[in-house]
């Protein structure tokens, strides 16, 4: 299955990876891609799943609308998507002439290539996907179970817990895969709203093979990258099958 | 009741659409400021901006290679997919499960790992011209969506029809094309243009394969925003946007929209 993606110049030898990873700056930037990723996917996960289930009880133009609003990003460029926050956060963007208007800074704080520009670009750009996993699953949504649990007692907080989220972990373990291996290995959206400071895995194979034409630490991201995104869908999908074994009544 | 479970949802549902959307129109309002900086709210209007889309070599350039690209790559993406998605749904063999999971590979590796690859292994170790390498690359991209909505509207296809055209006496080829195609006329079509469309918005692959005579428009964009700040990017950007929103209504028209989403 790797057949393609093995033309990947593996000049690395074991030497090369041990190198690579005992440099502090080195294990810095995997830190932050990891944890960028988990905020970014957990974000995702609590604004995503009571949108979708907002959005499958809806029928008829508003729905096809409202769907369109949220298809619409994914066919748009990210150069795009992600250049909307510079105007949100940049020196002169809406944020800062907000908070000047409002009279709590005087002069520009800089919002933009932190950490947390990164993960808004990310939640933003992942976002749409995630509902559109989960519009299906929510659809499927039996209310005939809600209105149950709610006759037996049960208050509606813990029926979401416990009746309505258990119907959906198929579709959210899906759309988290698909989000987290993305939010991991993105490229765009830190490069634009990283920067060069706030390096993240995808920018440094990038800065490491094209700027500096170093192409053996390069190579060794790349295999990095593979094997962690590979591991991680995996483990998801073993979850994912054990949780499925569990629902079948 | 639950109706204080559902307002929650819809609260969040709501603030959720918002935050999608709002940052989109604000790019097409600061696209129309005077100020020489991207700020918001403008100060004044003008179409200024735009014209200077125009003036940029590397942005009209990089839009007509672009739009070559998605083109060339998602019609390779259908010539190969047709055939293979057939061969799939028809034969099931072990060899059949590994050669779909080729075919779906790209889908796993990571785009900046497949553009380093290919920048490495096609280009500086076989000497592949800039393009074709280039092409490759758009074409394994592509290749995941075609063959999955072939796949899926092949084995939505009932192939009594097509059996039963060869029992009639109909050649195998013959039936093909005048049996099959005309039924998975929408597969096909929805593919190529998912194909078009993610190859036209493609960047980690695009910027690792390009070079001096080979400029795709989102990598000009990103270079573009490297060194300048100005509403011109609004300005493009608002282009692409409306680009979207024609392809949208080309694929609602055809097709209906259900069809994009997977």
């Amino acid at each position: 299955m790797m057949v393609l993606p093995t033309f990947s110049s593996s000049e690395d030898s074991a030497n090369s990876y041990f190198g690579f990873l005992s440099n502090q700056q080195n294990q810095l930037v995997i830190l932050r891609t990891v944890s960028i990723a988990l905020v970014s996917t957990f974000i995702i996960v609590l604004l995503g799943i009571p949108t979708s289930i907002w959005l499958s009880k809806l029928s008829g133009f508003k729905k096809t609308f409202l769907l369109t609003l949220v298809v619409f990003p994914i066919l748009t460029n990210s150069v795009v998507r992600n250049y909307a926050w510079i105007t949100i956060l940049g020196n002169s963007g809406i944020l800062n002439n907000l908070l000047k208007f409002l009279h709590i800074i005087n002069s520009p704080l800089s919002f933009l290539y932190t950490d947390g520009s990164i993960i808004a670009g990310i939640v933003y750009l992942f976002l749409p996907i995630m509902i559109i996993t989960l519009i299906g699953e929510s659809e499927k949504l039996d209310p005939e179970l809600d209105n149950a649990a709610l006759m037996l007692g049960t208050r509606p907080a813990k029926i979401f817990w416990k009746v309505t989220i258990p119907q959906l972990t198929t579709g959210i373990i899906t759309g988290v895969t698909l989000v987290f291996v993305g939010a991991l290995t993105a490229y765009t959206t830190p490069q634009i709203l990283g920067g060069n400071q706030r390096l993240v895995m995808s920018t440094l194979l990038y800065q490491q093979a094209m700027t500096l034409g170093n192409w053996q630490a390069a190579s060794v991201i790349a295999t990095i990258m593979i094997v962690i995104a590979l591991f991680v869908t995996f483990l998801l999908r073993k979850f994912q099958k054990k949780v499925d074994k569990r629902k079948t009544l | 009741m639950t109706t204080n479970k559902h307002l929650l949802t819809k609260i969040i549902g709501i603030v959720t659409i918002v935050f999608l959307v709002f940052p989109l129109i604000l790019i097409v309002v600061t696209s129309f400021g005077t100020e020489p900086t991207i700020s918001f709210p403008i100060k004044g209007f003008t179409f200024a901006w735009y014209a200077n889309i125009f003036s940029q070599d590397s942005f009209t350039q990089g839009f007509i290679t672009s739009v070559v690209i998605a083109l060339l790559a998602s019609l390779a993406s259908a010539l190969v997919g047709l055939p293979a998605a057939y061969a799939l749904t028809r034969g099931e063999t072990k060899f059949s499960h590994f050669l779909e999971s080729v075919f779906l590979a790209p889908v796993m590796v990571p785009e900046v790992v497949l553009g380093f690859s290919l920048y490495s292994s096609l280009v500086i170790y076989a000497r592949f011209p800039l393009f074709l390498s280039l092409l490759f690359g758009h074409f394994l991209i592509c290749m995941p969506y075609t063959i999955r909505l072939l796949i899926g509207g092949l084995e939505q296809f009932d192939s009594s029809i097509e059996e039963a055209s060869w029992v009639l006496g109909t050649s195998r080829l013959s039936g093909f094309f005048k049996m099959v195609l005309p039924n998975i006329s929408t597969s096909i079509i929805s593919g190529f243009l998912l194909s078009f469309i993610n190859s036209f918005n493609n960047i980690p692959v695009s910027v690792f394969l390009s070079g001096a005579n080979v400029n795709m428009l989102p990598t000009s964009i990103l270079n573009y925003l490297q060194n300048n700040y100005d509403p011109t990017v609004s300005a493009i950007s608002t282009c692409l946007m409306l680009l979207t929103l024609i392809f949208m209504l080309m694929a609602e028209k055809k097709l209906g929209l259900k069809s994009l989403i997977n």
